[in-house]
């Protein structure tokens, strides 16, 4: 019994990392209906650039974040402004193929880079400490991820519906002709966006490299879970978002308990009963 | 006189169909203008020139002494340009007050607690404070129309453009928005309406402009216009000579 309810702690924890996965996602299509499949690589790329970080400075990867954070939030505003915002328009079909060649190149180019090889962050002592909760045992590093996993979303939520850029992003994401007649510059807009979406994929990608080991090909693989944490909590609602990734996280950890490589498929097979029950997602936003 | 907008030549056509022909006027500040003229005859596109939400292929606009013809919609927001919308458009997943707040922060470039308190405002003078956290998508129409003047006011425009914002209201319903328009036009912001609901343009305007298949046919008081032999032929269909 008490192995059980471990996988569900366990399961629960790892859903953490995947709404972090998918916080960004959920942000930029929400804000300017643009499905971004290179979402995973940029999460892989932001691991890569954490790697480097620790390397030469030799801080932990905590303090690469400080780096890392506004160096993919630069590369999100430049992508938006120089090429995504490009792709936007009545057909949905250009940003899927741009945004799939992106995966394509960024892929390579970390192969070219880094090579095929398996990297981890070293995070020191939090990679392996763990806490004792009544005969479950916790490890810390899956316990500050979805600590942080929270504090994303609330900042997110806060920044949605509490601030002038959250109402710029609504207002946009509501009626982008009459936005910009508002005195809204939407390509700003969208860019700011994206810079905020990358700067959570940052701490998405840092986590990401602490808890397992990655190489150049794995962002399709989190793409993949952060979609099905998005779709399974409902479009447009970032606590969803959060309750999405956890409930992939525990099929995921069940999954594994029942047989190892049950795990992948397990989550996937929750995410298929969710949209065959509830097509909308468990939380969807009231549609207006 | 200066005119705060001025529009010269302005030439604009989708195809075989002319919106804008060599159109010309000024309006100076602190003035209010009406615009009348058959359904088709380019008013709105017009409006549509102005805001920059469409480019003219030719001719220029001024406001407040700048060229604004290559300006994007936004800026010329930021210039002090804004418009209400025939048929409302509200940002219909938002509340009311986050509508207003909207224009106030972008528009008039207000933020926090001096924004707030211009949209609320705003919404007074408008008569839609009590409505303030409703969702803007679960308006009336009469409601809708008055969120379209308070959007536009909270971006502080020096220029505000109204677009038939009388039509489709009842005599009371009207009367009570005439009243807000005068108000708005005696606190010295300059107007241009686009209206078919003659007396209530009447009730407001200095002058009158009557424009059809893009073309400026009539300019002057609005007395002397609406009896003019131009504007009974486009609108009863008379011939002045039979």
């Amino acid at each position: 019994m008490i192995e059980w309810s471990g996988a569900i702690v366990q399961g629960v924890l790892l859903g953490g990392l995947y709404a972090l996965f998918a916080a960004g996602l959920s942000l930029i299509f929400g804000v300017m209906r643009l499905v971004n499949i290179a979402h995973g690589d940029l999460i892989i790329l932001a691991a890569y650039l954490g790697l480097s970080t620790t390397v030469m400075l030799g801080v932990h990867p905590f303090v690469a974040l400080l780096i890392v954070m506004p160096v993919m939030a630069g590369i999100g505003y430049v992508l938006q402004r120089g090429v995504l915002n490009r792709t936007l328009g009545p057909d949905i079909l250009p940003p899927l193929l741009v945004t799939f060649g992106l995966s394509v190149i960024i892929q390579n180019a970390l192969l070219e880079t880094y090579t095929a090889d398996p990297r981890k962050l070293s995070g020191g002592a939090i990679d392996t400490a763990s806490l004792d909760l009544g005969g479950i045992t916790v490890g810390v590093l899956p316990l500050v991820t979805f600590g942080i996993a929270v504090a994303v979303i609330a900042g997110l939520q806060f920044v949605f519906y509490r601030t002038a850029l959250g109402r710029g992003f609504r207002a946009v994401s509501d009626n982008q002709d009459i936005a910009q007649l508002m005195g809204l510059n939407k390509a700003h807009v969208f860019g700011v966006a994206m810079a905020l979406a990358l700067a959570v994929v940052a701490i998405a990608g840092v986590l990401l490299g602490m808890r397992t080991s990655f190489d150049p090909a794995i962002g399709g693989g989190r793409l993949i879970f952060g979609f099905e944490a998005v779709i399974i909590g409902g479009l447009g609602n970032l606590w969803g978002t959060l309750a999405g990734g956890v409930i992939l996280g525990v099929a995921q950890t069940i999954g594994a308990k029942i047989d190892p490589g049950f795990q992948i498929l397990a989550g996937h097979i929750a995410f298929l009963v969710v949209l065959a029950v509830r097509p909308n997602g468990l939380f969807p936003r009231v549609a207006h | 006189m200066s005119a705060l907008l001025s529009v010269s030549g302005l030439q604009k056509s989708f195809g075989a169909v002319v919106v804008a022909d060599a159109t010309s006027f000024d309006v100076a500040s602190g003035e209010a203008v009406g615009i009348l003229g058959p359904n088709g005859a380019g008013k709105t596109s017009l409006f549509n020139l102005i805001t920059g939400a469409l480019k003219p292929s030719g001719g220029r606009i001024t406001f407040d002494g700048a060229d604004i013809t290559a300006s994007s919609a936004a800026a010329r927001c930021k210039m002090g340009i804004a418009r209400s919308f025939q048929i409302p458009q509200p940002f219909g997943g938002m509340t009311v007050f986050e509508n207003a707040l909207v224009g106030a922060t972008q528009g008039a470039g207000l933020s926090g607690h001096e924004a707030e308190q211009y949209a609320m405002d705003v919404l007074d003078q408008t008569g839609l404070l009590a409505r303030a956290n409703t969702r803007a998508g679960t308006l009336t129409l009469l409601e809708r129309k008055r969120l379209e003047l308070t959007r536009a006011l909270a971006a502080k425009p020096k220029l505000l453009l109204l677009d038939e914002i009388a039509g489709g209201l009842t005599e009371a319903e009207c009367q009570s928005l005439i009243a807000t328009i005068k108000d708005i036009h005696a606190g010295g912001t300059t107007i241009i309406w686009i209206e078919h609901v003659v007396h209530a343009l009447m009730a407001v305007v200095e002058r009158l402009i009557v424009i059809d298949f893009g073309k400026k046919i009539a300019e002057g008081a609005p007395k002397p216009i609406m009896e003019s032999a131009e504007v009974k032929e486009i609108y009863l269909g008379v011939d002045p000579d039979v």
